[in-house]
């Protein structure tokens, strides 16, 4: 059958780091010791943690093993619907260790930290100009703390127009954070189900929505990867009933430079910098998740905010109706740089340029892989597509099953189950980094898996199987949880 | 491409979104900038900031400057670590997991936890979390303290994340020593939690002891926050006091201060309480083989399942900034964490005895590590006005946070600050 | 999963719309999950039991199943007061899925004990399962 880049390799074991070890090694380099020793009081003092003591070339033999075991962006295609696994280029990384920026102390005097307050109000700029709105905070750390903040911003909102609003209508194609971020704020969530053909209809909103709802999450394009045709209509209705309309910019690497949020209706977006504007997602974070408002919700914008004077860029942080910090400085700094520097080395043509080319690879995906997958919706779809695993349970395939064998071939899966509308969910988002030759050995073999499927599929059970660990038991995990060792 | 998807041009593939939708002209960004112009760029915004290696800046105050080694920079910068998303298929991410997995257990046993979860966005959040988490814990109960102590940028976090629900946050005074009082505890009914930092936000090292058994007789939690975890190094951690939720910020763990972020929130907690803490956790089970090997776990806490009655939104984390700390932990060992410690202890000690020499009087008289406020009978201003220009910054003014402490001005040394340093920021205070 | 043939339903307990059991010994009614329902969530990973001495309304929600990527509530079909509680399922949640009828979950003193004759027999249970 067709080969990914999947092959056996030779894969070294490593114990747990506590595992190894000698008492009195130390990788690190002790600075030498200048001052005279200071008694300290005996009964505060503790035995210290019971870390093991570890030599430098012990540490680094452990954390080079288990990075081999690890699979990243940089080593091979990364599909992972809803998560815009696009290349990470380097130059970001070295711009965000820039010494002055780097070592800068957050509670140094705006005069003395130019630089990066600069960097600050020009990304807010930028993001803005992005998406379309009227001001941004840069502080919230991750798209679910935007996603928080902005309802936190919803919340003060209707306090001080003295509105009482207890729901929030929460499309069934959602991803969880939306709900959980709600539900922080007090906010019941009202599902909202999607039309026959995967997007949002105006009836249904206009049905649920009225003067105790606070509005509606929205995720455009949505998590089955289409775009919200009928945004605006939606928006018209949430707004004639005095609601504010929330977005989820997760999957903003499909419209930059092509749609304008704010025209759409939306008051309040997130954007999620780890995925459209490519910095490295680290095995789980850091992200970043600005907001994006219109200038009515300004002013419940988080505390400080970067503004730019005649003196310089000072901090902003005496907002009456600022809805306070999110973060104990000003968010996720390093992540900011590293976005700020992706944005200036694109610019503007390049920007749209990305996005057009991750919904052309999304569409392509789409049309060389529907005649082989059950399509859940055959509509125009954007950076990413859905299909299910319902034309392989006739062989008593799964979604799983398939997923696990593209590991032996050297992919990663799709983001599988999700979104929750379509049963066997397989959601593909190629990016827009990916070139044609690479997406077309992934079809090819994405289609010689289905046709596995058909004919030996207990080796789809086994899968994967050169891997470090094959499928691992997490009933037992989670029975009896064991956390640490 | 194009030919297979159906379209004659790019912009045909967005031919279905309304025009009235459609982004109107170019975005109005700077760019494209090469690699050298952006080089150049970013040297200039790094120019103009009062940092480097010539600049020492003698605060903590939740950024700490302490040398991060080549090997922990060399190693959390590796791609396979750098570009991996979340461990969701766990056959192909064995690397991150252990990794985290063992970051788990150094944090547990740093803290004096039984468990740790896998990071939270920053100290400040995890504290807003963990005050969250004692009110769900206590199910009906819906008032928490928190110490006056604990930093001014933790509590504004933690009001902003309980502002909308029907909470009361009732603040602790603090006391000469520079302990928090807990003696107003007594009046207050419907508890669910209390939290205090330690050392709190003037370098000062709490009674942990006398806290955890007030808190537990009124049937409240007590959570026990910090700023600086190089602290529990040298001193007792809150854990062996009976903490049953302890937090804070790791960034003194081998991460830049890079303005304040990313750092991570590092949480631990009592393991009957593990189905209420917010936050990704690993954990070790086996494989098919019977191999040893790791997953994500408890997941049906967290909102991708439970959604709306989800322990906490979290999705996204500080994975990568988990892991630095793991492999800054692991360079240090028992051995190198002590001995870190106990020198932050001493630099701190010596600049202090130096101030107090030089006229500064100490404010608070309790025990502290590498932190402390003093404040000085004539106006410090013009003094650390002169310093600045020969490239020290002498201590956080914090009239702005505590304006009825006068000429209060809480320093910090660390590590990386020379005895010479130290020396010639007394010979300017002398003056 | 089972096809609705193949489930273990016994004929002399009672069932509910949500795919609890109901059993009446002495004065209590024990109550558990039926076989679909164990089915359906798969290996059940922990089991919320509610307090002993608390009371919950007909169809209110005194507990929770996780199985390891889902949460499912349990709602009581019955009007009362917790006698007991079955404490080895915290220890071992997987009981439930090996026998559901030998490992109740909770016994409940009625309020109404007219609710429990409104309960589905095996019949109508099975019917409701077929749709």
């Amino acid at each position: 059958m067709t080969h990914g880049p999947g092959t056996n390799g030779l894969i070294l074991d490593e114990p747990l780091l506590w595992e190894k070890g000698k008492p009195g090694r130390v990788a690190y380099s002790m600075p030498t010791r200048d001052v005279p020793e200071e008694s300290v009081d005996d009964t505060l003092v503790g035995d210290g943690p019971d870390f093991p003591d570890l030599g430098e070339l012990d540490v680094i033999r452990h954390y080079t093993r288990l990075s081999q075991w690890n699979f990243g962006i940089d080593t091979g295609m990364y599909p992972l619907g809803s998560c815009t696994m696009k290349y990470n280029p380097k130059i970001n990384e070295k711009m965000a260790a820039t010494p002055g920026l780097a070592s800068a102390h957050p509670l140094l005097e705006a005069e003395l930290s130019q630089g990066i307050l600069k960097l600050h109000y020009e990304l807010q700029e930028y993001l803005a100009a992005v998406t379309g709105m009227d001001a941004v905070s840069l502080q919230p750390s991750a798209g679910a703390q935007g996603e928080l903040t902005a309802m936190l911003m919803f919340a003060a909102y209707f306090r001080k127009k003295n509105e009482k609003r207890t729901k929030i209508l929460i499309p069934d194609t959602a991803h969880g954070t939306n709900p959980a971020s709600a539900a922080l704020c007090g906010f019941a969530s009202i599902p909202i189900t999607s039309g026959k053909n995967g997007i949002l209809e105006p009836v249904s909103v206009e049905e649920l929505m009225d003067e105790e709802t606070v509005g509606i999450m929205v995720t455009n394009p949505n998590t089955l990867g289409l775009f919200e045709e009928q945004i605006k209509e939606i928006t018209d209705i949430v707004h004639r009933k005095g609601g504010l309309v929330y977005g989820d910019g997760a999957n903003m690497n499909a419209i930059m430079g092509m749609v304008d949020i704010k025209r759409c209706g939306i008051d309040a977006v997130h954007l999620n910098l780890h995925k459209t504007f490519s910095t490295p997602h680290g095995g789980g974070g850091p992200g970043s998740g600005p907001v994006c408002v219109t200038e009515e919700l300004a002013p419940f914008l988080p505390v400080p905010l970067v503004i730019k004077t005649d003196q310089g860029y000072l901090l902003e942080t005496d907002e009456a109706d600022s809805i306070g910090r999110v973060h104990g400085f000003f968010g996720n700094v390093s992540v900011l740089i590293r976005a700020y520097s992706y944005i200036l080395s694109m610019g503007p043509d390049n920007l749209k340029k990305a996005s057009q080319l991750a919904v052309l690879n999304g569409a392509y995906v789409k049309a060389r892989l529907m005649d082989t997958f059950e399509l859940a919706f055959d509509r125009p779809c954007m950076h990413e597509c859905v299909f299910s695993d319902s034309r392989q349970q006739a062989f008593k395939v799964t979604t799983l099953d398939m997923a696990k064998r593209l590991i032996d071939h050297g992919y990663h899966p799709p983001t599988i189950y999700f979104p929750l509308v379509v049963p066997g969910a397989i959601m593909v988002e190629p990016t827009e980094t990916e070139c044609k030759d690479d997406l077309d050995t992934f079809i090819e073999v994405f289609k010689a898996i289905a046709a596995e499927a058909e004919q030996d599929s207990e080796r789809l059970h086994q899968a994967p199987v050169i891997t470090k660990v094959r499928r691992l038991d997490e009933t037992q995990a989670a029975r009896k949880p064991c956390l640490t060792g | 491409m194009l030919a297979v998807t159906g379209q004659q041009s790019l912009e045909e593939l967005f031919d279905h979104i309304p025009e009235d939708l459609r982004y109107q002209g170019e975005i109005d960004i700077p760019g494209p900038l090469s690699e050298w112009e952006l080089t150049d760029h970013f040297e200039n915004l790094g120019s103009s900031m009062y940092t480097g290696s010539s600049r020492a800046v003698l605060i903590g105050a939740g950024s700490y400057d302490h040398h991060v080694p080549e090997i922990v920079r060399s190693l959390s910068g590796r791609s396979e670590f750098l570009t991996s998303y979340t461990p969701y298929q766990p056959e192909m991410a064995q690397g991150t997991l252990q990794g985290i997995f063992e970051f788990q257990t150094l944090t547990a046993r740093l803290l004096g936890t039984e468990v740790a979860n896998a990071s939270m966005y920053d100290g400040a959040s995890a504290l807003a979390e963990a005050l969250l988490m004692a009110i769900r814990i206590s199910k009906k109960k819906r008032t928490v303290a928190i110490s006056s102590a604990v930093h001014p940028h933790y509590r504004e976090v933690v009001r902003t994340y309980l502002a909308p629900g029907p909470f009361e946050i009732v603040e602790l005074p603090y006391g000469a020593d520079g302990r928090t009082e807990l003696s107003v505890l007594a009046e207050i009914d419907d508890l669910a939690g209390v939290a205090l930092q330690s050392p709190n936000f003037f370098g000062v090292i709490e009674d942990h002891a006398a806290a955890a058994e007030l808190v537990h007789d009124r049937g409240a939690l007590y959570i026990a926050c910090f700023s600086e975890p190089l602290t529990f190094g040298l001193y007792r951690n809150p854990g062996s006091f009976g903490a049953d939720i302890v937090c804070g910020e790791g960034q003194s763990f081998g991460m830049n201060q890079s303005y304040g972020g990313a750092g991570l929130g590092m949480f631990g907690c009592k393991q009957q309480f593990v189905r209420n803490m917010p936050g990704r956790v690993v954990g070790r089970t086996a494989d098919k083989d019977g191999k040893r090997g790791f997953v994500l776990t408890l997941a049906t806490r967290e909102q991708h399942i439970r959604r709306e009655k989800a322990t906490s939104n979290i999705c996204s984390n500080q994975g990568l900034c988990a892991m630095t700390a793991a492999i800054h932990m692991a360079t240090l060992g028992s051995t190198g964490l002590r001995e870190l410690a106990k020198l932050n202890y001493d630099k701190a000690a010596h600049l202090r005895n130096g101030l107090l020499d030089a006229g500064a009087t100490q404010l608070f008289s309790g025990p502290v590590f590498n932190e402390f406020v003093v404040v000085f009978d004539t106006d410090f201003r013009p003094q650390r006005e002169r310093l600045l220009h020969k490239g020290i910054v002498a201590g956080l003014p914090l009239t702005g946070y505590y304006p009825d402490l006068g000429q209060a001005y809480l320093f910090c040394a660390t590590e990386t600050v020379s005895r010479q340093l130290i020396d010639e920021l007394l010979e300017e205070v002398r003056r | 999963m089972k096809e609705i043939d193949e489930l273990n339903l016994p004929g002399d307990i009672y069932y509910s719309k949500e795919h609890e059991w109901a059993a009446k010994e002495g004065e209590v009614i024990r109550i558990g999950i039926s076989d679909y329902a164990q089915d359906q969530l798969g290996d059940i990973v922990f089991v919320e039991l509610p307090e002993p001495g608390s009371s919950f309304e007909r169809n209110e929600e005194f507990g929770t199943l996780e199985s390891v990527k889902a949460v499912s509530e349990i709602y009581i079909p019955v009007s009362g007061e917790i006698v007991a509680v079955n404490n080895a399922l915290e220890d071992a949640p997987e009981l439930l899925n090996e026998d559901p009828y030998d490992n109740w979950i909770v016994e409940v003193r009625p309020t109404d004990i007219d609710q429990y004759d409104e309960l589905l027999s095996r019949d109508d249970y099975v019917a409701m399962l077929k749709g």
